[in-house]
């Protein structure tokens, strides 16, 4: 098991730059996930990593040890692939067994612990049986296996449920993370699926145009994003982004929006831009009559448990989303009124998010 | 009950043919097979009849089978009288017997099974290099960063696009100043060189449908790119290279003008030399037809064996895994 640390990594492909100047560590023995939309770099970063891809500059270290330019094969790390990879002209034991077959162990060995690892996926009864006629999931837990065989140092996983179908995802997602638990190897999981991420990370990186944005547990993510990119791709609908007054000294406790005043959480640094963005989540409005923002209801979606209503107000469209016993319809003028705590001030300039007891204190109190 | 269902769904289906189309196709394709066959069983049959047998009007399709064809082929023979044939005592062997009830004696081997050696070394050898460098070529397109890839890659291809005996003079005389003319080498480089380029489109196409992922796979999990093109992308590629082999083959053992050109002696290969057996006394169908059968084995073999192949491979990228 071991530390992976990436420091200034840096990649380029003639004038695309696919990787920006990225440093991070994941530590011994975590579930980190790297999230971002296609394109954001996070696929080259793990390449990179696992030495399939040779970075135009920055060091990669793999316990203490620069690993950069070593290949693949010298770094001691076990690559599972997007498509799996399963090679089709072997069988299941074939497959797993592929990677000490290379190190030329004795044979005794090799089936033993071939046959361990298959146990331990509960893939025993499918060894002889060639890998074409597999469910998606037998196939990952190959791949897995063929990694985990190794016993290598990490494990970095390249989208590997990209290709299942949504219900199964779910389920392949828990049975990873309890492997982990298990095995406890450092994992390393590209993703562009938040809820992926979300639910198995010990910690999430978040990546977009080649750099790192922030690298938090999922809940820091979410409560208290580094940048505007990083609030707005992760939850699901979005956080609304509402146009806001700038010019704000450091310990400012209201903004005001359109006319509206709305009490923030107290600033820590100063905003010197003439605008601001004020970034709340759709949880985290509520429709109350004394709400500072007034506006109309645009729709209502049922969602069962919730529902998302749409709000037009002066300062754009806003979701919110309410508990079911709120009766609004389409049309209806309400009062809208922020979670205070809860709410994040964006620089436009520069699109972090301005310091402020929203972030040093503890938002579940 | 089951095969009712089975019929309805059948008939229902877009894709699937039905029994009378089906049944059309089926007949169409014996016909085609038939057309195809005639001539072929046709000199089969003549390559076991007796001479006049071979130019018997109506033509004979029941006949007595012999092997003098074949002796023919692969003997030269000279016409001596029943006296001199006489004072050479009893026959010694069958094929003696043969030949000398038609007053001939043996005189030597012919031409025939050197030549046809000779066809071997030059078709197989030329394929083996064509299918070995287009191979390499076509990974080495598939994989790398090759700068001006598709202009070489069109460069390749417009090889073909000209008729080979087009060059045929250029190519002579270079061959006599070099020293080639007549030399197996001369024949395997230049049928290489012809097959090289459909091998590396053929190839290419195949490589490229073998995913990276299986090499990047192998190589994380300690092999070289070597030892991973070796173990992972050629057991994968294996169709395509027997459909390219094939291909090749076919090309190399058939190809008649340059050997007639270029070959007259020591590398003759059996296409240009055939034609000439029927100068050799007359027209000795039967031995023709023998000459012809013999040809024909080799690439009826290799295509046979490798047919599963083929037929994955002839259907290159038309089904994805």
């Amino acid at each position: 098991m071991a530390e992976i640390r990436v420091e200034n990594l840096h990649k380029s492909f003639g004038d695309f730059i696919a990787v920006r100047e990225s440093s991070f560590t994941v530590r011994d023995g975590e579930f980190f996930v790297m999230l971002g939309p296609s394109g954001c770099g996070k696929t080259t970063t793990l390449r990179m990593i696992a030495g399939l891809e040779l970075p135009t500059s920055g060091r990669i270290l793999l316990d203490g040890e620069d690993v950069t330019f070593r290949r693949g094969a010298e770094r001691d790390i076990a690559f599972v692939f997007q498509l799996f990879a399963l090679y089709p002209h072997m069988n299941v034991r074939q497959n797993i067994s592929f990677p000490l077959r290379i190190q030329r162990l004795p044979r005794r060995e090799v089936r033993r612990r071939t046959e361990e690892v298959a146990r331990l996926l509960r893939i025993d009864h499918l060894l002889d049986r060639p890998v074409g006629g597999l469910s998606s999931g037998d196939r990952q837990r190959v791949a897995l296996g063929r990694a985990i065989v190794r016993r290598a140092k990490a494990f970095p996983m390249g989208e590997p449920q990209g290709a299942l179908d949504a219900e199964f995802r779910e389920l392949m997602c828990e049975e990873l993370r309890l492997l982990h638990n298990r095995i406890g190897a450092t994992t390393i999981y590209v993703t562009h699926d938040q809820i992926e991420a979300m639910s198995m990370a010990d910690r999430i990186c978040v990546m977009d145009r080649g750099e790192v944005l922030q690298v938090a547990p999922p809940i820091e993510i979410y409560e208290r994003p580094a940048t505007r990119f990083v609030a707005g791709f992760i939850g699901s609908p979005a956080m609304n982004f509402l146009p806001a007054q700038g010019r704000l000294a450091p310990g400012a406790t209201e903004i005001r929006l359109n006319g509206a005043t709305v009490p923030i959480p107290r600033l820590h640094a100063a905003l010197d831009h003439p605008e601001a963005i004020l970034g709340v989540r759709p949880e985290h409005i509520h429709i109350a009559d004394d709400g500072p923002l007034r506006g109309s209801v645009y729709s209502v979606e049922y969602m069962g448990t919730r529902q998302l209503v749409t709000v037009d107000t002066g300062v754009g469209r806003l979701k919110v989303r309410a508990p079911n016993t709120v009766r609004v319809d389409d049309g209806d003028s309400v009062a809208l009124a922020f979670d205070t705590r809860r709410l994040i001030v964006f620089d436009p300039a520069s699109d972090l998010a301005v310091a402020s007891a929203a972030f040093t204190e503890t938002a579940d109190g | 009950m089951s095969s009712g269902r089975t019929g309805t769904t059948a008939a229902h289906s877009v894709v699937d043919a039905t029994s009378a189309g089906r049944r059309i196709a089926a007949v169409v394709v014996i016909a085609y097979a038939l057309i195809t066959m005639i001539p072929l069983v046709w000199i089969l049959l003549t390559s076991f009849k007796s001479p006049p047998d071979s130019i018997a009007y109506p033509p004979k399709v029941v006949f007595e089978p012999t092997l003098e064809g074949y002796v023919n082929l692969f003997t030269t023979r000279s016409r001596q009288t029943p006296e001199y044939i006489e004072s050479l005592g009893p026959p010694k062997t069958w094929y003696d017997a043969l030949v000398r009830k038609r007053n001939m004696v043996i005189t030597g081997p012919s031409r025939f099974a050197d030549r046809y050696m000779n066809s071997v070394v030059i078709g197989f050898g030329s394929t083996f290099l064509a299918v070995a460098l287009g191979t390499l070529a076509a990974y080495g397109f598939s994989r790398f960063r090759v700068p001006l890839k598709d202009d070489l890659l069109f460069f390749i291809l417009s090889t073909r696009m000209m008729p080979p005996i087009a060059v045929a003079i250029p190519i002579y005389l270079m061959y006599r100043t070099l020293g080639l003319s007549d030399t197996a080498l001369g024949m395997i480089i230049l049928y290489t060189a012809v097959n090289v380029s459909l091998a590396v489109w053929l190839l290419k196409g195949f490589i490229d449908e073998i995913p990276r992922e299986y090499e990047e796979a192998a190589v994380v999990d300690g092999y070289s790119r070597l030892q991973a093109f070796w173990k992972i992308v050629l057991p994968q590629a294996r169709a395509g290279i027997a459909a390219t082999a094939i291909f090749c083959l076919i090309f190399a053992w058939n190809e008649y003008a340059f050997a007639l050109l270029l070959t007259s002696g020591e590398a003759q290969t059996a296409p240009p030399f055939i034609p000439l057996i029927i100068g050799e006394g007359g027209l000795d169908w039967p031995a023709v037809a023998a000459g012809t059968t013999l040809f024909l084995l080799p690439i009826v073999i290799f295509t046979v064996l490798l047919r599963n192949q083929l037929l994955r491979g002839i259907t290159f990228g038309a089904v994805r895994k």
